[in-house]
């Protein structure tokens, strides 16, 4: 614990957490995109899968346990992930408290510009979305364990369609630039993984965030019942 | 040539600056940057006002000291060339060119363009050296360096310490230049022994005075040397190395 105190005291330290966290949560927010793809083999499959979410491990270990322990995992990640993003961005506003009258940008792309924001977008989302699908407390007409109906009914309504829609995007984005970031900030090296990381960051960017957005855009124009 | 040039003035470090406005005009488009500002500071002396100051040293782009922003880009428009080996003929007649100091807290400015770089001197006081007993040049070929490996070592030793990757990087990040520093010598095998203590320290003090890296690459696409940030990432190995051998 000393030695990680250590280390994350240093922002490439930093840097390096953020990266695995990154890595950790882009896997998980993948079988989440996979899983979800079973809106489109109806209610039937939508709904065991989500049970079978529930289930897993058991009998061996409780009911939810599973999700749970990855639920912890996924908490600690956002969390580390998140304090080292504010403590960075702190930090390199107070290294360059004066701007330049008129600035260009030869080199940064529009995603490695909107990291920090587009990051905020999301956390926010991701708080909305808990509420709205995993514990229904905004969702009007919210049937527990009934995942389809709460998915079909809920993109019905179209500003909260726009709101996955926009979520999502700011999601791709933020993958664009993490995913291909995230090989700097580990220090791979490797020439043959460094030639692929760019069409691997933008490969996973845009099937993630073109299946996100396709499930609200599907309900809103009636392919999706 | 005639242009209109907007330049930061400011007295000294702690009194506040603003944009001065001066025409310079007859400007030969074969002139430096450098040699522009030549002219217009003898048209200010002429009248008795004060030259407008900035750094300079070699002008032929290999002593660094020469970086100032223009129009929104360290060392210019043209990428790859340091301040003084920037030729008016990349202009048009009739320009606005607007021209600031490098801006982070860890240079503050002296004078006008004249900013205090000695944080960069910190970095490297900090290791970035080999410690060898002195005395007569060993014979150069009895030390065999594979070429590839001799040529990047020099690619990330043609750093000149300008400053520029610290006066572009939106985060005020001294990545650039100190991830060069590390691998010219880290690459070598004279720098094996204190590879990675050298990393730890440098990059410690590196982070007392500047920001952290985004990955914008800003920094390589205005060095005037054109060192590439794969550095970086070489410089991150070998701090997360340092790290778990420790
Ligand atoms: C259109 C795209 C999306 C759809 C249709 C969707 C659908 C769902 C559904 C139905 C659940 C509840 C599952 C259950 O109760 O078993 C859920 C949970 C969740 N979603 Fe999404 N989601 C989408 C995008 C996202 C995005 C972009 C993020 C975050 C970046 C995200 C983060 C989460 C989280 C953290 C949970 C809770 C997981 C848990 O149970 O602990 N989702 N999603
Ligand atoms: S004056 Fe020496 S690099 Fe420009």
């Amino acid at each position: 614990m000393n030695w990680f105190g250590n280390f994350y005291r240093s922002a490439l330290g930093k840097k390096a957490v953020m990266a695995v966290t990154g890595v950790i949560l882009f896997g998980w927010i993948f079988l989440h995109m996979v899983g979800n793809l079973k809106l489109y083999l109806g209610p039937v499959h939508l709904n065991e899968y989500a049970h079978f979410l529930r289930a897993m491990g058991s009998p061996a270990v409780p009911e939810s346990f599973a999700l749970w322990v990855s639920r912890i995992v996924l908490l600690v990640c956002v969390v580390l992930h998140i304090h080292a993003a504010t403590v960075l961005t702190i930090m390199n506003r107070e290294a360059r408290p004066v701007g330049y009258r008129d600035r260009d940008y030869p080199s940064a792309t529009y995603a490695a510009r909107t990291m920090r924001w587009g990051g905020v977008i999301i956390a926010l989302f991701v708080v909305y979305h808990l509420l709205h699908l995993t514990t229904g407390t905004v969702h009007p007409s919210f049937i527990k364990d009934d995942v389809y109906h709460n998915v079909v009914t809920g993109f019905r309504v179209w500003w909260v369609a726009a709101v996955y829609i926009i979520a999502n995007l700011a999601l791709g984005l933020h993958l664009y630039h993490g995913l291909w970031s995230m090989f700097a900030s580990l220090g791979v090296t490797n020439a043959r993984v460094s030639k692929w990381k760019r069409a691997f960051a933008t490969t996973f960017a845009v099937v993630i965030t073109a299946a996100n957005v396709s499930f609200p855009l599907a309900v809103l124009s009636g392919l999706v019942r | 040539m005639n242009l209109t040039l907007h330049v930061w003035r400011q007295k000294s470090r702690d009194t506040n600056g603003s944009f001065a406005t001066y025409q310079a005009s007859g400007i030969s488009p074969d002139a430096s940057f450098l040699e522009m500002l030549d002219v217009v500071n003898e048209e200010l002396i002429a009248k008795g006002e004060e030259p407008i100051h900035f750094e300079h040293d070699c002008r032929e782009g290999i002593c660094g000291s020469c970086g100032m922003m223009i129009n929104g880009t360290a060392h210019g428009p043209m990428g790859g060339t340091a301040t003084c080996q920037l030729h008016m003929r990349h202009f048009n007649d009739g320009d606005e060119v607007w021209v600031e100091p490098w801006r982070a807290r860890a240079f503050p400015v002296i004078k006008d363009l004249i900013v205090d770089r000695s944080p960069l001197d910190k970095i490297i006081q900090a290791g970035g050296f080999i410690s060898v007993n002195t005395g007569s040049a060993v014979e150069a070929n009895t030390l065999p360096i594979p070429k590839p490996v001799q040529e990047r070592a020099m690619d990330a030793a043609e750093c000149i310490q300008c400053g520029a990757c610290v006066a572009q990087c939106p985060n005020g990040a001294a990545q650039l230049f100190t991830a060069a520093k590390i691998s010219h010598l880290g690459l070598l095998p004279q720098g094996q022994p204190e590879r990675y203590e050298r990393v730890l320290k440098m990059v410690e003090v590196m982070e007392e005075h500047f920001g952290s890296c985004t990955l914008f690459r800003e920094c390589e696409a205005v060095c005037p040397k054109e060192i590439s940030t794969e550095f970086i990432t070489r410089m991150n190995k070998d701090y997360l190395t340092a790290q778990v051998k420790r």
